[in-house]
């Protein structure tokens, strides 16, 4: 089956700087992508490029097998690709509800149908089995987690079929990691593509299906996620088996 | 907001939070929970007004008398208007310095065109409030596309405005206003016992119908309803105080008409507000603005607007300001009245911080300035003592404001 989304020789420069140099991306539908990267690797250049807030200088971009060009957000999204960035951008004086449905408010003569988007909200957030007190409360009180819920919520009102998370657990601490990663879960067994970005190899090995490496620009190997140990991408990431995780690794090893 | 879970919408629901139980144990369970989280709303404003219409009483026993309380429904018309836009500008969590002078050269410019130049009145009303809007629309230009800190464009175009208040008014510097049409705005009273009841009655059973109907489609929809115990209530306290409101005002002389322009301007900038795209758009620029700029709202044109809208209704309150007193003066829109909106907005549960309030709290912020104001004037307190005793309440008001937001930040972090 072709990928929902396929990218093939993006490249990108900003000025002197080399951020992307010929990768290629792919994501199936039904299929959690990690994408990973030391700092400045350029995983938020890939991601800005599919989300069409920087589009590449070369490459091509295939949309359920057909080529396709992604100039503005606006394009991303009428394609069915949905951003989450890691700053949330929720508005904490607004409820779940308002939040979720800013900018697409359902009205009925002109007025907002708080109803119908109260109705659709728990339906949404039903179906992906989402704890929240209740939908009614500004979001500047829920925790971490659930602000997080609620931002992935809000993308998945466009139907989209490609996700992008940009370091969705970075601020999170366990349980609302746990919490978030089994949303990620519920987005694949509906079928989404997701693409993750994370630094956490213990979350990119417990929820994603391939891990696609970044190094400095340029792919460092698409790994499956089952069969890759953590030690084998952290090498991929930082390009050699000799290098500081590593060696910490051994002397802590050889010290017990 | 106070919504109950209802059972067959529960599932998603941790049980353990916000599932209201029936009856008084659940309203003092979701008080407590609000006032945990910050949410008070109009609570302490009520409270304090209660506080201080007693303890006015207790000093005068004319205070509470049907003439006072009338005289104060109009007092508070004309900054009332003006606090009005000033609640739109602090949604945003900006602020309008310039509303005083604003309404000071309206209302020149509405004098020199109805007395001097013998305009139709009504025509000289709708350009002044278009002048007022106009130099709102300035404001917000400076602010929105250049970049200009509201509090610098709004200081300049007070010290401008004010220069052009003088201007206009010419070397008299007043202008008196002959009866008619403008000064009908705050003199005429309904005296018809119907009109003040009948509206009492319109606003409880309209209160009543829309409260049941949105009720009905929630429950049809399968949403969270009201109790029907819970409507009743709110219904029986709306009825007690309009009823109670109009009694009032019909031992003196009637339904003042200044009153039900400002009550309706205040329900309708509610309803826009709270039910409308564009009012849900200021809350959430007031809110957050990188998010309400990736859901697509346009930011510039919300800013743009609300200093427009301020700027009209600056205008609109130094009309009624004018009327009050028939004349426009240098004087009109000078000294507190700038001071007395802000103050008014804040006291009544606006936030400074931007992004929460309501009309209302205009309305229920002119109340609680112009009681201790009145009830001062019945003591003989000195001016001096009235600034500082509105200062002490304006300071509390701001102490809420402040420690609420706190907390809301503390419980978010659960
Ligand atoms: N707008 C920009 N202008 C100039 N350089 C940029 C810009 N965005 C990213 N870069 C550069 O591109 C490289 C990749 O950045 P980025 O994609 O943010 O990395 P990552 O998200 O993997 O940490 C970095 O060297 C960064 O400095
Ligand atoms: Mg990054």
């Amino acid at each position: 089956m072709a990928p929902v989304l396929a990218l093939e020789g993006i490249s990108k420069r900003f000025g002197a700087v080399q951020a992307l140099k010929d990768v290629s991306l792919e994501v199936h539908a039904g299929e959690v992508v990690a994408l990973v990267g030391d700092n400045g690797a350029g995983k938020s250049t890939m991601i800005k490029v599919i989300a069409g807030v920087g589009p590449p200088d070369e490459g091509e971009i295939h949309w359920e097998g057909r080529p396709v060009t992604i100039h503005s957000p606006s394009e991303a999204q009428s394609l069915g690709i949905a951003t989450v960035y890691q700053d949330l951008a929720l508005c904490d004086n607004l409820d779940v509800v308002g939040n979720l449905y800013l900018g697409n408010e359902i009205r009925r003569l002109g007025v907002l149908d708080e109803v119908a988007m109260e109705k659709r909200s728990r339906d949404l957030l039903n179906t992906l089995s989402i704890k929240i007190p209740s939908v009614r409360i500004p979001v500047a009180s829920l925790s971490g987690g659930q602000r997080q819920t609620v931002a992935i919520s809000r993308s998945l009102l466009g139907e989209p079929k490609v996700v992008l998370l940009d370091e969705p657990t970075a601020a999170l601490g366990v349980e609302q990691t746990a919490q978030v990663l089994d949303l990620v879960e519920r987005l694949r067994a509906q079928n989404l593509g997701v693409i993750l970005i994370s630094h956490n190899m213990v979350d990119v090995k417990a929820v994603a299906d391939r891990v696609a490496v970044l190094r400095l620009g340029q792919n460092n190997g698409v790994f499956d996620a089952r069969t890759t140990t953590q030690e084998e991408i952290i090498a991929a990431i930082t390009g050699a088996s000799d290098n500081a995780v590593s060696r910490r690794r051994q002397r802590s090893e050889g010290g017990t | 907001m106070s919504d109950t879970q209802g059972p067959a919408s529960d599932a998603q629901v941790d049980p353990r939070l916000l599932v209201r139980e029936e009856g008084l144990a659940g309203y003092l369970g979701e008080a407590r929970r609000r006032i945990k989280g910050g949410e008070l709303g109009p609570l302490p404003v009520i409270i304090g007004l209660v506080v201080i219409w007693i303890v006015f009483q207790t000093l005068n026993d004319r205070f509470l008398s049907a003439q006072n309380l009338s005289n104060l429904s109009v007092d508070i018309v004309a900054t009332g208007l003006i606090s009005v836009g000033i609640v739109f500008v602090l949604l945003l969590g900006e602020i309008d310095l310039s509303a005083g002078a604003v309404s000071g050269a309206c209302a020149a410019i509405l004098a020199v065109l109805s007395v001097n130049q013998g305009w139709n009145p009504v025509l000289a009303i709708i350009v002044s409030v278009a002048v007022g809007a106009t130099m709102g629309l300035i404001h917000g230009f400076f602010f929105a596309k250049i970049g200009v800190p509201s509090f610098v464009v709004t200081l300049a175009g007070m010290l401008a405005w004010t220069g052009f208040q003088l201007w206009v008014l010419g070397p008299n510097g007043t202008i008196n206003l002959p009866d008619g049409l403008i000064s009908d705005l705050t003199g005429t009273y309904f005296a018809y016992v119907i009109a003040a009841y009948g509206l009492a009655a319109l606003a409880t059973a309209a209160f009543l119908i829309v409260s049941l109907a949105g009720n009905a489609r929630r429950r049809k929809a399968g949403v969270p309803s009201r109790s029907m115990g819970d409507i009743v209530f709110r219904t029986a306290v709306l009825a007690v105080v309009a009823f109670g409101a109009a009694y009032i005002l019909n031992l003196y002389r009637g339904l003042p008409l200044a009153l039900l322009i400002f009550l309706a301007v205040v329900v309708v900038t509610d309803f826009v507000l709270r039910r409308t795209k564009y009012g849900r758009s200021i809350f959430a620029v007031g809110g957050n603005i990188e998010a309400a700029r990736r859901a697509g709202i346009n930011v510039a044109f919300i800013r743009m607007s609300v200093f427009a809208i301020s700027g009209s209704f600056a205008a609109l309150g130094g009309i009624f300001a004018a009327s009050r007193i028939a004349s426009a003066s240098q004087a009109t829109g000078q000294s507190n009245v700038l001071m007395m909106a802000i103050a008014a907005a804040v006291i009544g549960g606006t936030s400074l911080f931007g992004g929460r309030g309501s009309t209302f709290s205009a309305l229920l912020g002119m109340l609680v300035i112009q009681s201790i104001a009145s009830g001062m004037a019945l003591q003989g307190v000195s001016n001096s003592i009235q600034f500082m005793v509105t200062g002490a309440v304006l300071l509390a008001a701001v102490v809420i404001d402040s420690v609420s937001r706190r907390s809301q930040k503390a419980s978010g972090r659960a």
